[in-house]
Formats: structure tokens, C-alpha cells, sequence
């Protein structure tokens, strides 16, 4: 079976924003994602996460190795997939609903169709009544919701979530969590969700991938996730299975973090 | 709180009339400047005298045709300039390698006085309403041009990434995110552009003109008819302020998207 999404081989390396050295983000990184499967990327902030996201989005290129989407070389955008971003990305001189509606404008969709699927899906996001609301008027959450239900509504195969909660309260971002999975379960979109929270990783996750520390950071480890769907994502982080696994890659990871924490301070004492 | 404040301010301005009727109208009170008593009055007017021309300007009807001539001036100013401010803001903006080339240029034009192009406008484009409105648009573009460029370099790269995601081509990132990015820019300069417009405007009527406010104050002055000319200062500042209030009832309307201070934020 060919993969939804693969990095085959991908180096970046950015010039050194002081200087003119080079700074090698991440390095020879393979990470495959299977149809329809939900799979987490973990990793210490700064480690380029975000970097190896925006590679598969097709937002940049690699230094070296090449992306693969469902089995063809990616050139240019990656126009199968959806991403959310970390940061706000709603356009604030647009209505929630113009937000929500702005792919299906730029695909030449017409006023009528788009304002009622707009609709639907402001509704299906919690967000029903809001269509009129400027970004600055809604809450952080109902942000999250609007830039969820503007990726969603233009029906992409692959999602791509960089750190799309990491902003939002514990309790918000638990119900946006489960309301993730549920709109996720209803057609098993191919998912790379980066988080730095193990706990997120791994209640919505079909596997998580563990990235070492930067510079030249890539995969040190890799976990299937089998526990039972559907999930409450408050309620799995109590199962004795959900402790044993986050054990077992944290461990995994606190020594990989020391570790390339370790060698960045040698470097640079050397 | 309010009603206060305005009550003080309407007594401010009465206040200031009745001192200014107090010590220009002759014989009211003992000359304290200048022996002669009619100094005071033809040096500063006379309030009195003021309100009587300016009646007579709206009674007959006479001023009408000015004001018209004015306001016409400051709109074509207006839009001529904030049009090609915008395009040419967008276009630099957009192209770093051109905007590096004219950039000591169009700091020099910036610099330069533009009134003393006024006269240079006068021989291009004679007396009439079109040198007053080329004054105007020098003034008004640059102010919309740097806010226009700025408004594109500071588009936040996240809203066009994600514009660029959801499937926009660079025609539509143009039109979509560059376009409305740069126009709030150019509105939330509407105060000082519009301004710059009238500046304009009365300035090349000042300068040359046979009709227009500006031109009745010239006209005024040349025969020192002091009264008439402050008749005339007045009816520009009411002008103005009328102007202003303008802007901001369609700055309300057309930035409702903005945060403004003090807004409660729903709770989720
Ligand atoms: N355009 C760029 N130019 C230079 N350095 C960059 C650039 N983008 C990212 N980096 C560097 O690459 C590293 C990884 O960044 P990023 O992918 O954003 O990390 P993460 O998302 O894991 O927090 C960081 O050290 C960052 O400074
Ligand atoms: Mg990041």
C-alpha cells in the first residue's frame, strides 16, 4: 500500500539568521503516514516541527529528499491537504462565516452554495450563530473552531495540525480534542498532528513518532498506539494502558532530550 | 460626565467670542494695545461683523458656489491620490526589487515642500479646479502610499499561508488578502489624508484661483477686509470639522472588523 504522506530522506537547512553559517533544522527524517491513519509528531519546541510540517504542506522545499503524496512526487502546494495553523491564521477582516467559506470562493464556488455549506459547517464546529462575528469578537477557542471548520469544509484527504490547541485552556482544548476525533472518525482523514504534549499525542493518536532535539533533528522513535476507539480523551488518560505507553515513551524521550541536550552544550563548550 | 464637558466647551467658545467682541469693538472698553480704537478691529475683526458676512454669504446664497467648488477639489484629491497611493503602495510592496530602485526617489519627492509646486500646476493646468486638485494629490498620495506599503510588508505571513492553503492562487492572494490588508491601512489614514485633500485644495486657491473658499479670502485680504477674511477662515474650519465628522462615521462603518478598546469578548 502506498502512504497518504512520506518524507523520504528530508534535510532542511536554513542560513543562520546572525552570520553566514547554516543551520541544519532537521536531517535524513522518514516519517510515512498510512491512509486514513491519525499519527502525532512529539518533539521539544524549536526542534522543527513545524519546519517538517510546512515540507509536506508543500509551503517549502527541502534541502534535500523528496515528499510523496500517495505515491507521486509533491510539486509546489500540497493540494490535497488542509493545515491548521499554530498561530492565528483567520483573516480578520472577514466574518467567521467569510473565514469559513474562503477556500470555496477562491475555488470559484458559488455565493448561495458556499454561504449554506458555510453555514453547516460553522454549525457542526459548535459555531452556529457566530457566521457574523468578526475574529477579534470571538474567543481564542471559537478561533480554533472557525480555522477547524475553514480547513474541513474544503473536504481535504490529508490534515495537517501544527499545534493547533496548544494556545487554549485545558478544559477548551480537551473538548476540542473530542470533538476532533469525532469529526476525524466520521470519514478517517490521513492526520500529522504535531504537538509537545505527550498527553495529547497519544489520546488522539493511531501511532506517535518521538523527534529528537535540534540542530539535525529526526525520528528517534516510533509508537503504535492501540488503544480502543472511540476515545474520550479525558477519560483514556486514567486507563492503565494510556500510563503504561506514556512510561514508556517518556522515558524514551527524556533520555533522547538529555541526550541532545548533552551535545549542544559539548559543542559549544568545545 | 458628558453633557458636562460639552456644557464647559459651549461656554469656552462663548467665552472666547465675547472677549474677542469685548476688545475689538471700538470705544467698549479703553484702548490698551494702541492709541487709536479702531486698531483692535483692524487687525483682529469683530466678531459682530463676522457672523454678519457670513449670513449674508449663506442669506443670498453667494457662498455656495465656493464651498461646492472646495469640497469638489478635496474629494477629487482624495480619491485621485489614495487611488494611485494604494496601487503604486501595492505594487512596490509587492516587488522588492523595484521598490529598492525608486526608493531615494521617492524620498525626495516626499521631502520636497510640494506647495511650491502649486505654481508649476497652475501653468500645466490653468486656473481652474484641476491644479487645486494635483496640489491635493501630491500631498494625499504619499501619505496613503507609505501606509499602503507598510500595511504589505506587515501582512502577517501566517494569513497568507493559510490563504495559500486553502487553495489561492497569487491573483487571488492579491485581491483577497494584500488588497483588504492594504485598504484598512489606507483607512486608518482616512483623518490625514482627507485633511491633506482640503489642505490642498484652499492652499491652490489661496495661491490662484477665481473661485472657491480660498479664493474669497485672497480676494478679502487683497482689499484688507479683515472680517471677511476670518468670515471666511471660519466657514473652512466649520467646513473642515464637518469633513472630519464624515470620515469618521464612514471609518465606523467600513472597519467594523477592527478590535476596538474596550470590547467584552464572548465567553465560549
Ligand atoms: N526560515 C527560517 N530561517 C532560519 N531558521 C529557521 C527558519 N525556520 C525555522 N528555523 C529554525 O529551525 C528550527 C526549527 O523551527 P520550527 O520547525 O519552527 O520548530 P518547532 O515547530 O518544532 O518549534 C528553529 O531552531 C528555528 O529557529
Ligand atoms: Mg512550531
Amino acid at each position: 500500500m502506498t502512504a497518504s504522506v512520506s518524507l523520504e530522506k528530508v534535510t532542511c537547512t536554513f542560513a543562520a539568521r546572525s552570520g553566514d553559517g547554516h543551520y541544519t533544522a532537521v536531517k535524513d527524517v522518514d516519517l510515512a503516514i498510512a491512509d486514513g491513519e491519525f499519527v502525532s509528531v512529539v518533539g521539544p519546541t524549536g526542534c522543527g516541527k513545524s519546519t517538517l510540517l510546512n515540507v509536506a504542506a508543500g509551503l517549502l522545499r527541502p534541502s534535500s529528499g523528496h515528499v510523496r503524496i500517495h505515491g507521486e512526487p509533491l510539486a509546489g502546494i500540497n493540494r490535497r491537504a488542509g493545515y491548521m495553523f499554530q498561530a492565528e491564521a483567520l483573516m480578520p477582516w472577514r466574518s467567521a462565516l467569510e473565514n469559513v467559506t474562503a477556500g470555496l470562493e477562491f475555488r470559484g464556488e458559488g455565493r448561495e452554495a458556499a454561504r449554506t455549506k458555510g453555514e453547516d459547517w460553522l454549525a457542526r464546529v459548535g459555531l452556529a450563530g457566530f457566521g457574523d462575528r468578526y475574529p477579534h469578537q470571538l474567543s481564542g477557542g471559537m478561533r480554533k473552531r472557525v480555522s477547524l471548520a475553514q480547513m474541513l469544509i474544503l473536504d481535504p484527504q490529508i490534515l495537517l495540525m501544527d499545534e493547533p490547541f496548544s494556545a487554549l485552556d485545558v478544559q477548551t482544548r480537551q473538548l476540542m480534542e473530542n470533538e476532533l476525533l469525532e469529526l476525524w472518525s466520521a470519514d478517517r482523514k490521513s492526520v500529522i498532528f504535531i504537538t509537545h504534549d505527550l498527553e495529547e499525542a497519544i489520546s488522539l493518536s493511531d501511532r506517535v513518532v518521538v523527534l529528537s532535539a535540534g540542530p539535525a533533528t529526526r525520528p528517534i522513535g516510533e509508537y503504535v498506539i492501540d488503544l480502543p476507539r472511540p476515545r474520550d480523551v479525558s477519560e483514556i488518560r486514567l486507563s492503565p494502558r494510556f500510563i503504561e505507553l506514556h512510561d514508556r515513551i517518556w522515558h524514551a524521550m527524556k533520555d533522547e532530550v538529555l541526550k541532545g541536550y548533552q551535545q549542544t552544550r559539548n559543542r559549544t563548550t568545545s | 460626565m458628558r453633557k458636562r464637558l460639552w456644557f464647559w466647551q459651549v461656554v469656552l467658545l462663548v467665552a472666547l467670542f465675547g472677549f474677542w467682541h469685548v476688545a475689538t469693538h471700538p470705544d467698549l472698553i479703553p484702548p490698551f494695545v494702541w492709541d487709536n480704537p479702531n486698531r483692535a478691529a483692524f487687525f483682529f475683526g469683530e466678531p459682530v461683523k463676522i457672523a454678519k458676512v457670513i449670513a449674508d454669504w449663506f442669506a443670498s446664497g453667494e457662498i455656495y458656489p465656493h464651498l461646492w467648488v472646495t469640497l469638489q477639489e478635496t474629494a477629487l484629491a482624495f480619491v485621485i491620490g489614495s487611488a494611485l497611493g494604494l496601487v503604486i503602495g501595492l505594487w512596490l510592496g509587492l516587488t522588492p526589487f523595484a521598490s529598492a530602485l525608486l526608493d531615494p526617489y521617492i524620498k525626495a519627492m516626499n521631502a520636497m515642500p510640494r506647495v511650491v509646486l502649486a505654481p508649476i500646476f497652475m501653468v500645466w493646468f490653468g486656473l481652474g479646479i484641476w491644479s487645486k486638485v494635483a496640489l491635493g494629490v501630491t500631498l494625499v498620495f504619499f501619505i496613503v502610499f507609505f501606509n499602503v506599503y507598510q500595511g504589505v510588508k506587515e501582512v502577517s505571513p501566517v494569513v497568507l499561508n493559510n490563504a495559500t492553503m486553502l487553495g489561492a492562487t497569487r491573483r487571488q492572494l492579491l485581491r483577497f488578502v494584500y488588497l483588504p490588508s492594504a485598504t484598512s491601512w489606507v483607512f486608518s489614514s482616512l483623518h490625514t489624508s482627507v485633511g491633506m485633500a482640503f489642505v490642498g485644495a484652499v492652499v491652490g486657491e489661496y495661491l490662484g484661483s477665481a473661485k472657491g473658499v480660498g479664493y474669497l479670502i485672497h480676494m478679502a485680504e487683497g482689499s484688507f477686509d479683515i472680517n471677511t477674511v476670518f468670515a471666511g477662515i471660519l466657514v473652512l474650519t466649520i467646513f473642515a470639522l464637518v469633513l472630519d465628522f464624515a470620515v469618521s462615521v464612514a471609518e465606523r462603518r467600513l472597519l467594523v472588523w477592527r478590535p476596538t478598546q474596550g470590547e467584552t469578548e464572548p465567553q465560549l
